[in-house]
């Protein structure tokens, strides 16, 4: 198990280098007018390649890159060029992450209340004015663009429930919408693949043994169908939780709340290089956490599955 | 069969399942009787699709969710199990009266779940135990069905065993509870030939050792010759003869007994190509008009194809449903090697 994780964090590492690397060489194809804003026009050739210089985009891609790495090897994600010229980056993110994290980890936590018991209750009622009650749900959030129930939601359900339109920081009550907007999909998706898994299980021959030799059928589902359903889906779990909890672009900019969400497409615009390999970084990182928790929580839960190689394929 | 005349445990009348199947209704089995005596070992044997399945797990009310009784009984303890609607009722039933071992132990076991949880779930709900006495219990089945250290497995997972240990662990779990009646669906299909041996054995030994009466559904005539009492032969979801193993063996009357006999690989002779029944099982979406082998028969009277023969006595153990032995029927020889197994003695008869 241990050799297992140092295994996978080394190639986390490595695939995190790969990226970064990638990321950074790419940023500096962008043309140079970008960096400069709107007083382009206005400067002379001289002023330009000063700016640069000092900027430090005139050194050799080589050299600019260890340097890099050489910050961000003693923890310095480096400052902002021109979204808040020189704040630190990791200033800027502690400021807008928390509220993203919160209202993901709440919107993640109402797609399991919601979602899980959705499709158990779907298995239950296979076939039945539940389970297509439930699948007219799914339907309708999977095959919608996303963008036009948010703004529906948005529109009609404040004025219906006469909640606030926007977000504004310490009233509860404009957390609400967001975050069940922001909970629809995995909600969905939740429901959706536990119904499958689910049915899936039951129609297995150790369900009928466990029927044959008199269990019941409550407590099939409950110590057999439902565990063994779970387990494929938990694996997509981790990643999940750390995708939502940074934030989504369409929600945030919806109801005006300062997260993380935009940030990247924003920097992306400006074209604030220290900016985007940051946040890219963390992303990435985040990426590859949820896949490897995933993994590790998936080995836990099947016995099958163990993190030792046997020496040949299994 | 056993020497002293037995008692009737589970007697079924006239039993009829029908499918539901995308609105068409699929006549499953078609008024079958049987009469299971206890203690005895009852084969069911037919080629796929004959009902073999289906007739068993209506003893235990595992019907797919589609699947009716339409009519008849199913007489067990003076109670009529084919009345039996609700979950409640069944669990009386299932796994303490009657149990089942499935086909392939390779499915039939939670993958999740170690095997000692597996075999103390049963028994927990039967006798009530926990902890360490529902341990003890489990242990001794393990070693009941000749699984070796016992103490180890117990914590261990399904795909940590072979499959011919995972048929035991199965056989384990059906025995845990007592029944009085074992139905063993086709249980060695799946294993290979020398476990296979093994486990008929087992199934023989835990039969003597708990007085069990067994079903044993196969298509396997090698098995049934081994394990079998009586056979009853299935065709079409009906019971088309019925007799001790060596009536059935050495004196089938009914033509589809023949054809079954004859497609044993053992009486083809080299070189010749092997015999197979010629067309195709009837449709069972449709109401069936007489002998339901007819089509298939190179024997048929006219009146097979007409009226539906009745049970014709050959001896007060052995009947068949075949015109053929009706006193107005013209004498028709049955294929000349199936009257030699008896004289040969054949490769089957060894436990007859």
């Amino acid at each position: 198990m241990f050799k297992y994780l140092l295994k996978r964090l080394a190639q986390a590492v490595l695939t995190l280098f790969v990226i970064l690397t990638i990321i950074f060489c790419l940023l500096r194809l962008m043309p140079e007018e970008g960096y400069l804003g709107d007083s382009y026009d206005k400067m002379t050739e001289i002023q330009r390649e000063t700016i640069l210089t000092e900027m430090g985009l005139r050194d050799p891609i080589p050299v600019q890159l260890a340097k890099f790495y050489a910050d961000l090897f003693q923890g310095d994600l480096g400052t902002s060029w021109i979204y808040r010229p020189n704040v630190a980056i990791s200033e800027i993110v502690a400021e807008k992450a928390p509220i993203s994290v919160e209202m993901g980890l709440l919107a993640i936590a109402l797609s399991l209340v919601v979602g899980i018991p959705l499709g158990v209750f779907m298995t239950r009622f296979k076939d039945g004015i539940p389970d297509k009650l439930g699948m007219l749900f799914v339907v309708l959030v999977m095959a919608i663009p996303s963008a036009v129930y948010h703004l529906f939601i948005q529109t009609y359900a404040t004025e219906w429930l006469g909640l606030p339109m926007l977000f504004k920081q310490g009233d509860f009550s404009s957390w609400i919408l967001p975050t069940i907007s922001l909970s629809l999909y995995n909600t969905a998706t939740f429901a959706l693949w536990m119904r499958r898994y689910m049915v899936d299980e039951l129609n297995k021959d150790y369900v009928r043994l466990a029927r044959a030799k008199g269990v019941k059928n409550a407590a099939i589902m409950a110590r057999h169908v439902f565990p063994n359903a779970f387990v494929p889906l938990i694996q997509t779990i981790p990643s999940m939780i750390l995708l939502t909890a940074m934030g989504s672009i369409y929600v945030e900019s919806l109801y005006s709340v300062p997260g993380m969400g935009g940030l990247l497409v924003d920097v992306i615009q400006r074209q604030d290089n220290a900016m985007v390999q940051a946040l890219v970084l963390i992303y990435a990182s985040l990426s590859i956490v949820g896949l490897l928790l995933g993994d590790i929580l998936m080995g836990i839960c099947d016995p099958r599955i163990t993190f030792t190689s046997k020496g040949g394929a299994r | 069969m056993a020497d002293h005349p037995s008692n009737v445990i589970l007697s079924v009348q006239d039993l009829d399942v029908k499918f539901n199947l995308r609105g068409r209704v699929l006549n499953a089995i078609r008024g079958v009787s049987l009469d299971l005596y206890e203690g005895e070992s009852l084969a069911i044997v037919g080629e796929s699709g004959s009902g073999k399945s289906v007739f068993t797990k209506t003893f235990m009310g595992l019907l797919d969710q589609n699947g009716v009784i339409a009519g008849g009984k199913i007489l067990y303890n003076g109670q009529d199990l084919a009345q039996y609607k609700k979950e409640k009722d069944w669990l009386k039933i299932r796994g303490r009266e009657i149990a089942m071992v499935l086909q392939d132990p390779m499915t039939s076991l939670n993958p999740l779940k170690t095997i000692g949880y597996q075999i103390g779930e049963a028994i927990a709900i039967r006798h009530g135990l926990r902890g360490k006495a529902l341990k003890e219990k489990v242990l001794e089945c393990l070693r009941d069905v000749g699984i070796t250290e016992p103490e180890r497995r117990y914590h261990q997972y399904p795909h940590e065993f072979s499959g011919g240990m995972r048929q035991r662990v199965v056989i384990a779990i059906a025995v845990a509870c007592g029944p009085r009646i074992l139905i063993c669906d086709e249980p060695t299909t799946a294993l290979d030939v020398t476990i296979q041996a093994q486990i008929l054995k087992l199934l023989k030994d835990l039969k003597e050792k708990y007085h069990l009466t067994t079903i044993y559904i196969t298509h396997d005539l090698g098995v049934v010759a081994n394990v079998a009492d009586r056979i009853a032969v299935m065709y079409a979801g009906d019971i088309v003869e019925i007799g001790t193993c060596e009536e059935v063996f050495y004196d089938p009357r009914h033509p589809y007994t023949w054809a079954l006999l004859s497609s044993l690989p053992q009486l083809g002779i080299k070189g010749q190509e092997l015999y197979s029944i010629k067309g195709t099982p009837p449709n069972l979406f449709q109401e069936i008009k007489g002998d339901a082998f007819a089509p298939r028969n190179p024997h048929a009277l006219q009146v097979d194809f007409k009226a539906r023969p009745p049970y014709f006595e050959v001896s007060p153990t052995h009947k068949a449903r075949t015109w053929l032995l009706d006193p107005r029927a013209p004498k028709v020889e049955p294929p000349e090697h199936i009257s030699q197994l008896r004289k040969q003695g054949g490769g089957l008869s060894h436990d007859c």
